[in-house]
């Protein structure tokens, strides 16, 4: 076990693996989001109060899921380099924080064009709005300190950091539609034990959801593989197995 | 190791160098005061001399200005101790470091921060502030801006070596502080509507202490990466 994690810290052995991982998880993808985008928008049955505005889900659920998702990621990972001054864990959040930061940008702009026909505006200031655009604001934060850091090492650690404690509007997030009354719907999957939605519809959200998050993976290897060529650029494996010195 | 100061005085002693310090250069420490003052005559001047108007948006204007106005102040907090070197050597003292920027902290609220608390009812005032609302907004802010000063220490910490640090430090820091904006303006408008502000107040006391229990480790562990 302790093998295998120490193998998977090191950038070749990273490098080897994430080459054969990107084509899978890139098919899969393609695939999964495929299969439900045609069962989200011709198969799954019209909602019976929002017709077929709701059909926005398959993309909007998705893409909120994994604006929060890729924060933990990015923050265990900063975390994994500062405690254990791993190399290819920073690789990793430096890697996360654009894609997070995206697909934030995506779920903020797919809730306004759904929140415009639904509420009639394009955007409420309620706690599950206002917190993601604050998420938004952390992954902008976190790119600015590490840019405005010169030193590798010091962005390394110090953007760290302020993943780390940026952490605590996750929970917020997540929480905000239970804890304050607002007017974004609660949350449609983590119901799993007796789901609000037909299994028409529940079933091509699930596919999507699967299939953003193998998008997701598959950005974030071709991303860390970018990232180790430019810090790594001097290294010996690195000009092996690209093939050029 | 029984010659080291215990930890009480070394706190007391890192306190009383700052604030004599802040004392010898009075004119530095009241500028966020003065910017405080200035941002809420703005409002007036821009939008309308009404008393309704103004009075509406009188705890909008009070919580964002002393949320600026601590922004101002934090850029100043580590910066000359670690440019002449005298952080050097309190990472190095065998006291811990968390202690001591707690420490630097502390006398910053004092002249910060506080002035701030104790300068909102004339604040309040020429914004038609209702009277009842003064003491509840004065207990608000005392609750609060020693979070904004704490939220402020860890991000200066971590930006005080870089030269371009100015802007950076603000889209740090106003993120994380936002709840405390949120729950603070909260306070001042149910205060003004005679409702009852004791949820609120506990929630901005829990987040203090909060603050007050993780900031130092974070400014703590900030530093020493700022200083490498």
């Amino acid at each position: 076990m302790f093998a295998f994690i120490h193998k998977l810290g090191s950038p070749p052995h990273f490098w080897r693996l994430s080459g054969t991982m990107v084509p899978w998880f890139s098919w899969f993808a393609v695939v999964l989001i495929a299969v439900g985008t045609v069962g989200g928008l011709w198969v799954a049955p019209p909602d019976y109060q929002q017709l077929d505005a709701f059909r926005i889900i398959y993309f909007h659920v998705p893409s909120a899921w994994l604006s929060q998702f890729g924060y933990v990621v990015m923050a265990a990972a900063a975390a994994v380099g500062l405690i254990w001054r791993i190399k290819l864990a920073h690789a990793v959040a430096a890697a996360c924080a654009p894609i997070g930061a995206s697909f934030t940008v995506v779920a903020l702009a797919t809730g306004s064009i759904w929140g415009k026909p639904m509420w009639g505006t394009w955007w409420v200031w309620d706690a599950r709005l206002t917190s993601t655009l604050v998420l938004l604001f952390l992954y902008f934060g976190y790119m600015a300190l590490r840019a405005a850091i010169d030193d590798e090492n010091r962005a390394d650690r110090a953007s760290a950091l302020l993943a780390i404690i940026g952490v605590i509007n996750i929970p917020i997030i997540k929480y905000s539609v239970e804890w304050w009354n607002t007017l974004h719907q609660p949350a449609t999957i983590s119901k799993i034990g007796k789901p609000s939605m037909d299994p028409e519809m529940l079933v091509p959200l699930l596919v999507m959801w699967l299939g953003f998050t193998f998008f997701f993976f598959a950005v974030l290897m071709v991303r860390t593989r970018a990232e180790l060529i430019a810090r790594e650029r001097n290294k010996k494996w690195l000009r092996e197995v690209i093939g050029r010195g | 190791m029984n010659e080291w100061p215990g930890l009480g005085t070394a706190f007391w002693l890192q306190l009383t160098r700052d604030l004599r310090l802040a004392f010898r250069h009075i004119g530095q420490a009241a500028n966020p005061l003065m910017f405080f003052v200035m941002v809420t005559t703005l409002f007036p001047l821009a939008l309308s001399p009404a008393p309704e108007l103004l009075q509406a948006i009188a705890p909008g204007v009070i919580w964002v200005s002393a949320l600026l106005a601590s922004l101002l102040a934090a850029e100043s907090l580590f910066r000359q101790d670690v440019e002449d070197g005298t952080m050097e050597q309190l990472a190095l003292s065998p006291q811990p470091l968390s202690l001591l920027l707690l420490a630097k902290t502390t006398a910053h609220w004092l002249m910060t921060g506080l002035p701030l608390v104790l300068m909102a009812p004339i604040v309040g005032h020429a914004l038609f502030l209702p009277g009842d609302a003064v003491p509840e907004t004065m207990l608000a802010l005392l609750l609060a801006t020693p979070v904004l000063s704490l939220a402020g220490a860890v991000m200066a910490a971590l930006t005080v070596g870089l030269r371009r640090g100015g802007g950076l430090l603000s889209l740090l820091i106003l993120p994380i502080v936002m709840p405390v904006l949120i729950f603070g303006a909260r306070a001042t408008d149910m205060a003004m509507q005679g409702l009852d502000v004791g949820g609120v107040m506990y929630l901005l006391a829990a987040i203090l202490l909060l603050a007050v229990s993780l900031a130092p480790a974070g400014m703590a562990a900030a530093m020493r990466i700022s200083l490498d």
